[in-house]
């Protein structure tokens, strides 16, 4: 639980992600709500850190901040040692990038959705093949041949032909993880990712992520699966009403929690 | 030869004699009907006859497709066009767009190809420069655009206002959470509309579409108003006027706009069929599992509801 929060550019090396300050305000005027209310938080690069909180705590919104689906109000995002969203020039004015460069930034960032969110209308294979053919600029026998590669890593060899439609819901979002994986991320981001899933289907989904964890994936995973946080997780965070509460390892923020919103949580869930 | 199931069911139908009366009646009334066109002396089908493949009225048909599909074509694209626009951040092409519709469907196509017909009147000359500035290039309008094209883009103009918001509806039909993935993948925003939000919205657009083009099809017989003289309508009509039998000549014009419309039906159909890929009932899979066969239809329920899936709790209480 290093708090490294010095707002600098370049993040130590060894620092994934480096959250600092980040506050989020939806709406304006009367009408806002502030969601996040100042969020520090590093993620050394080839951890596993487990965001757990109750709902409406923010932790799907702190998921898009760090790529950029929702921009900040308040805070920097640093990601592999590149701000998110912004630039600081030398007098110390801030400038918001340009689309393409922040279009750009999202690509070393992975994010596997609650609800899927596959292209329905293109095959399993397609579905992984896009970006690389559209964002990266594979050739279609390259993208082709590493579908079929991370179709086989996640256990669907047999379904690259198949339209989401017609596969279970824990097919599909190990299809959705391959799609991610296909543009080479270096950061995988998974907000709830077997929410959405029959309890005999979220066996397969975890199955899978944990394989990428022990590949030494650097991830951030939300979710309610305690076993899979204390298997797998280096750090746990809880989070409510829109900060941290609590952050360490599993054995401590599980098992022996110090605050007492934390220990009632933990009894919910357990 | 053994039956599996024992004691297989064997019943009576529920006698439906209501069923038997209503086809009696319907049927006696279409040959009524179909009696009364073929042996009625003045629809002379002996002059339908002669005149359903005359070079003149084939001719026609072909100027008839050509408006049709041209002007289809021409305002898919502004329809596109308009659709975004209207969706943009940019309150000045909201506006514009807004305005364009607001104005194209609000006349009667009739009056509109009236003033296209018109343009060479009002607008003797058309120039291409800066306005109250200067010119970079000019031509004499009636040089340029022709009855011909006068009618195209006077069907063209009126018909993307209307597809326009059929556009739209069919963008706003896809899930955001579409867009959202590709971005997250790092697709442009030009590239995440043309490769995921507009083939899923297509499946949406084309059947009214469809309507559309059928529409259109009849519609073409309005430019006479430009005056365009070279479609079905026009020339069947002064063809039937010529021989003093305006009747067959109408008969032989619905024909061919019967027939048309069918063929057009037969593609829209295709089109149908190919941008429903993905989306088609036949999920075998998911039925052949058995089983958990009523699970994925809850777990679809659940997320189209889209209220109860953020609970925290919902997967972990038993
Ligand atoms: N686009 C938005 N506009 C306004 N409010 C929003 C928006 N998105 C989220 N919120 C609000 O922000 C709060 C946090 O939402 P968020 O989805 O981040 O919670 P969460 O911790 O992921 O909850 P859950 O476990 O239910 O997914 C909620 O109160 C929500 O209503
Ligand atoms: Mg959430």
């Amino acid at each position: 639980m290093t708090a490294d929060t010095r707002p600098t550019a370049a993040a130590p090396a060894d620092l994934m992600v480096e959250l600092t300050g980040i506050h989020k305000e939806f709406g304006h005027g009367h009408g806002a709500v502030h969601v996040l209310r100042g969020v520090d938080l590093t993620v050394p690069r080839g951890s596993v850190t487990v965001i757990l909180g109750p709902s409406g705590s923010g932790k799907s919104t702190l998921l898009r901040c760090i790529n950029e689906l929702e921009d900040i109000t308040a805070g920097s995002v640093v990601v592999d040692g590149e701000r998110m969203g912004y630039r600081l020039d030398d007098k110390g004015v801030l400038h918001r990038l340009h689309p393409k460069v922040i279009a750009r930034q999202r690509r070393r960032i992975g994010m596997v959705f609650q609800r899927f969110h596959l292209f329905p209308h293109l095959t399993a294979a397609e579905n992984v093949m896009e970006a690389p053919l559209r964002v990266r600029g594979l050739s279609k026998d390259d993208a082709r041949a590493q579908a079929e590669e991370l179709l086989h890593r996640v256990g669907l060899s047999d379904r690259a032909g198949h339209y989401p439609a017609q596969l279970s819901g824990g097919q599909q979002q190990r299809v959705a993880i391959a799609r991610a994986l296909a543009m080479d991320p270096e950061l995988m981001l998974f907000d709830e990712p077997t929410s959405a899933l029959d309890p005999e289907l979220v066996g397969e989904v975890l199955a899978v992520m944990k394989d990428l964890a022990k590949s030494g994936m650097t991830m951030i995973v939300v979710t309610h699966e305690i076993g899979f946080a204390r298997e797998v997780a280096d750090d746990v965070v809880f989070m409510d009403q829109g900060v941290v509460v609590e952050q360490g390892p599993p054995s401590a923020v599980l098992d022996a929690p110090r605050e007492r919103r934390t220990r009632d949580f933990l009894a919910h869930v357990l | 030869m053994s039956d599996p199931i024992p004691n297989r069911i064997h019943a009576r139908g529920v006698p439906r004699p209501g069923r038997w009366v209503g086809a009696v009646v319907v049927v006696v009334i279409a040959a009524m009907a179909i009696h009364g066109l073929v042996t009625n002396e003045t629809f002379r089908w002996d002059t339908v006859w002669l005149y359903l493949r005359d070079i003149v009225v084939i001719r026609a048909i072909g100027w008839t497709l050509i408006l049709t599909v041209g002007s289809m074509a021409l305002a898919v694209v502004m329809a596109v066009v308009l659709a975004i626009m209207r969706r943009s951040d940019n309150p000045v092409l909201r506006g514009v767009s807004w305005f364009y519709i607001w104005f194209f469907r609000g006349t009667p196509v009739y009056v509109q190809l009236v003033f296209w017909g018109l343009i060479s009147v009002l607008y003797p000359r058309l120039s291409i420069g800066i306005p109250f500035g200067p010119e970079f290039f000019a031509f004499t309008t009636k040089d340029v655009i022709t009855a011909f094209w006068a009618a195209l883009l006077g069907l063209a103009f009126n018909e993307a206002a209307y597809l326009a918001e059929i556009v739209r509806a069919g963008l706003t039909s896809v899930d955001p959470g579409q867009a959202e993935a590709a971005k997250a993948l790092g697709m442009k925003d030009a590239t995440i509309l043309r490769r995921i939000v507009l083939p899923q919205a297509m499946r949406v657009i084309v059947p009214p579409t469809g309507n559309e083009t059928i529409s259109m099809l009849k519609t073409t017989s309005l430019v006479t108003a430009v005056p365009f003289t070279l479609d079905l309508f026009y020339a069947t009509n002064a063809i039937g006027n010529r021989l003093y039998q305006t009747v067959p000549l109408l008969v032989i014009a619905s024909i061919w706009y019967l027939v048309i419309t069918s063929i057009l039906m037969v593609g829209q159909s295709y089109l149908e069929k190919y941008y429903g890929r993905g989306f088609g009932t036949e999920s075998s899979a998911r039925r052949r599992r058995g089983g958990p066969g009523g699970r994925p239809s809850r777990q679809a329920a659940i997320a189209a509801a889209g209220t109860t899936t953020d609970d925290p709790f919902i997967e972990v209480t038993p």
